[in-house]
């Protein structure tokens, strides 16, 4: 087994996920895809016209194609082809609104990326049937960083346009398995960016990976690993690579939930017997525990405020999402429908809730309306798993299969947009959303 | 396991031979010197049996052998129904054979418990524990020291079938018993 600190990523590695859209070079392009298979019915046309580029040598990534793939997967929008497009403008005063009004466009993003030491896009939107400039702006930062400023302004527009917060500057933890004919497989916790571009292997194993988590601040992650030839919770910094193993009990280690302050963990133990949820200070690692019941309790996830727990018990003979409040110790039932629903997570609204499923024997990806109490089944495929919200609510990343193969997929929590993810090899799963990133 | 049973096997091999050669009443160099060869192999012999004896707790003896040959014949798996860890006819059956064994020696073991792919990761690897812990407790009912016995769950993470349908899935659901020493 070996871990590696966030280094570029081995593009020629087979079991890369997926980078979107167009501007990689052919030879990586044809291992990565995302496939949007179902977007809403009346999405906003854009046009995200090409960046002009004044630096050293050629533009290091095509900055608008990333903005583009990001508006496209939101499933919002509906950029325009360049094919299609009648000009190429990239300052206001080469903007001729008929060229565009010919073409329907709704909205038009031009922009102007520079390299002087550092990389800075300057953009604006324009609003083709009004005829005015809506949004301007600019994002500056490392030469490397191209991608993640296009995403940033991904998410500008974004908000502007839908006066929903953008999710598409933050990353991706998942693990990618690479099976071994009559051996053990390797595993390999990955970390992308939100389009899958720029996957980076940081850790590899030939035991289990596996309930990769975030810290609040996006700093840190936590999963289980085998390696020690038992599970085991390990927490690992994403800027260092330094890493700890947090706990080391008899029986299941797993589960890792940081807390929304981000100073304790929930995780399941079964040292004192069957599973049970507990929290652990993670300043002296001392440990709480919160569930004592002789049935499965597993899956802790916290609510936005800290005040309670979610978990998934079979108590009542058949898995049921149950909360636990921090204060007074009360423990309620939360779901009803169904006999099987398990792994909720929370949206940062507190009110939407995703989770596993069961329906006539297929499993889906479901939510539950914490207010109207209203479950919605968000997926029609039959083994959908580990569902992971994006941190602006809007879209749900979950594991699901395609044939034998496990893939990641996605769908907004309307149901109404669905793409896939699928890797070129291998198996994908346990998707993770970073929340919101620091810059 | 197997290479205890031919460890075992040789020392019998051995002892045997040492006897053979002992008995016999001879006085030529040739025979003093396969005597003294056989007192050597005999020394060595017991020198393998005490270490063997001190490893395993246990000399080795044909109902011994026996007993190890019927465990091994139903095997080492035992299959479970869909998220139950409740133990079937068939799999209580192997389970007193192992038992039967287990109970002439002192080896450690190690209960890996695992699911098929329906239902969460997390739970599955509860699940995974639940039934390792319920063929523990049997064997813990039925006269195995639980000291001896450690429980580990793999959930879903090491299907012996990769599709799906119930085919796989009946394979994947169960608890491997590995012996350690």
């Amino acid at each position: 087994m070996k871990w590696l600190t966030a280094a570029p990523v081995n593009l020629a590695l087979p079991l890369v996920m997926a980078l979107v859209m167009g501007m990689a070079p052919a030879a990586v392009r044809a291992d990565l895809t995302i496939e949007i298979t179902q977007g809403m019915d009346n999405p906003t046309s854009i046009a995200v016209v090409p960046f002009a580029w004044a630096g050293p040598g050629a533009a290091p990534v095509d900055m608008a194609s990333v903005i583009d793939g990001d508006l496209a997967r939101s499933g919002q929008f509906a950029p325009v082809a360049r094919a299609d497009m009648l000009g190429l403008p990239s300052t206001e005063a080469e903007v001729f609104y008929r060229d565009w009004r010919a073409s329907e466009t709704e909205y038009l993003l031009i922009g102007r990326a520079s390299q002087d030491g550092a990389l800075r896009i300057d953009y604006e939107v324009f609003d083709v049937v009004r005829q005015t400039k809506v949004l301007s702006g600019y994002e500056a930062g490392p030469a490397g960083e191209a991608r993640m400023l296009a995403h940033r302004v991904a998410d500008q527009v974004y908000e502007k346009l839908t006066g929903i917060r953008g999710a598409f500057a933050t990353r991706l933890l998942y693990v990618s398995v690479a099976r071994v004919t009559n051996g053990k497989d390797y595993y390999r916790l990955t970390l992308a960016d939100s389009d899958g571009a720029r996957p980076t292997v940081l850790l590899e194993s030939r035991e289990p990976l596996l309930a990769p988590t975030w810290s609040p601040d996006g700093n840190q992650i936590a999963y289980v690993s085998f390696e020690t030839g038992r599970p085991a919770i390990f927490r690992q910094d994403l800027a260092t690579g330094k890493r700890d193993q947090l706990t080391n009990f008899q029986g299941l280690n797993s589960s890792p939930a940081w807390s929304p302050d981000g100073k304790s963990m929930a995780m399941v133990l079964s040292k004192d017997g069957s599973p049970d949820v507990y929290v652990m200070n993670l300043a002296n690692k001392q440990l709480t525990r919160i569930t004592n019941h002789y049935a499965i309790e597993t899956e802790p996830v916290w609510m936005p405020d800290g005040k309670s727990l979610l978990f998934t018990s079979d108590r009542g003979g058949k898995p049921q999402i149950y909360s636990y409040e921090m204060a007074s110790g009360n423990i309620q039932r939360v779901t009803y429908e169904g006999s099987y629903n398990a792994r909720a997570r929370i949206a940062q609204d507190g009110r939407n809730m995703v989770l596993v499923h069961q329906q006539d024997g297929n499993f889906h990806i479901a939510l539950l309306d914490l207010v109207t109490n209203r479950l919605q089944i968000l997926t029609s495929t039959a083994l959908d798993e580990s569902p992971s919200i994006a941190p602006n609510g809007s879209m749900v990343l979950y594991a699901t299969k395609s044939g034998d193969r496990g893939i990641l997929a996605a769908v907004s929590v309307d149901g109404g947009v669905k793409f896939r993810l699928p890797a070129s090899e291998g198996d994908v799963r346990e998707p993770a959303w970073s929340p919101y990133l620091g810059r | 396991m197997k290479h205890v049973s031919v460890a075992g096997k040789l020392v019998t091999l051995l002892f045997t031979a040492a006897f053979l050669v002992a008995c016999s009443s001879s006085s030529t160099k040739e025979e003093e010197d396969a005597a003294a060869a056989a007192a050597a192999a005999a020394a060595a012999a017991r020198a393998a049996q005490e270490a063997q004896a001190a490893a395993s707790g246990a000399a080795y003896s044909a109902e011994q052998a026996r007993l190890e040959e019927t465990a091994a014949a139903y095997g080492n798996v035992f299959y479970f129904g869909y998220d139950s860890s409740n133990l079937t006819p068939e799999a209580i059956d192997a389970l007193n054979a192992h038992i039967a064994y287990l109970k002439t020696n002192e080896k450690n073991l190690r209960l890996e418990g695992h699911t098929d792919e329906r239902g969460t990761r997390e739970y599955n690897l509860a699940l995974g524990e639940r039934r390792a812990n319920s063929v523990r407790d049997y064997m813990v009912v039925n006269g195995v020291a639980s000291y001896r016995i450690e429980s580990i769950s793999y959930g879903e993470e090491r299907p012996i079938g990769y599709g799906s349908g119930e085919s796989n899935w009946a394979q994947n659901r169960r608890v491997e018993l590995v012996l350690i020493n």
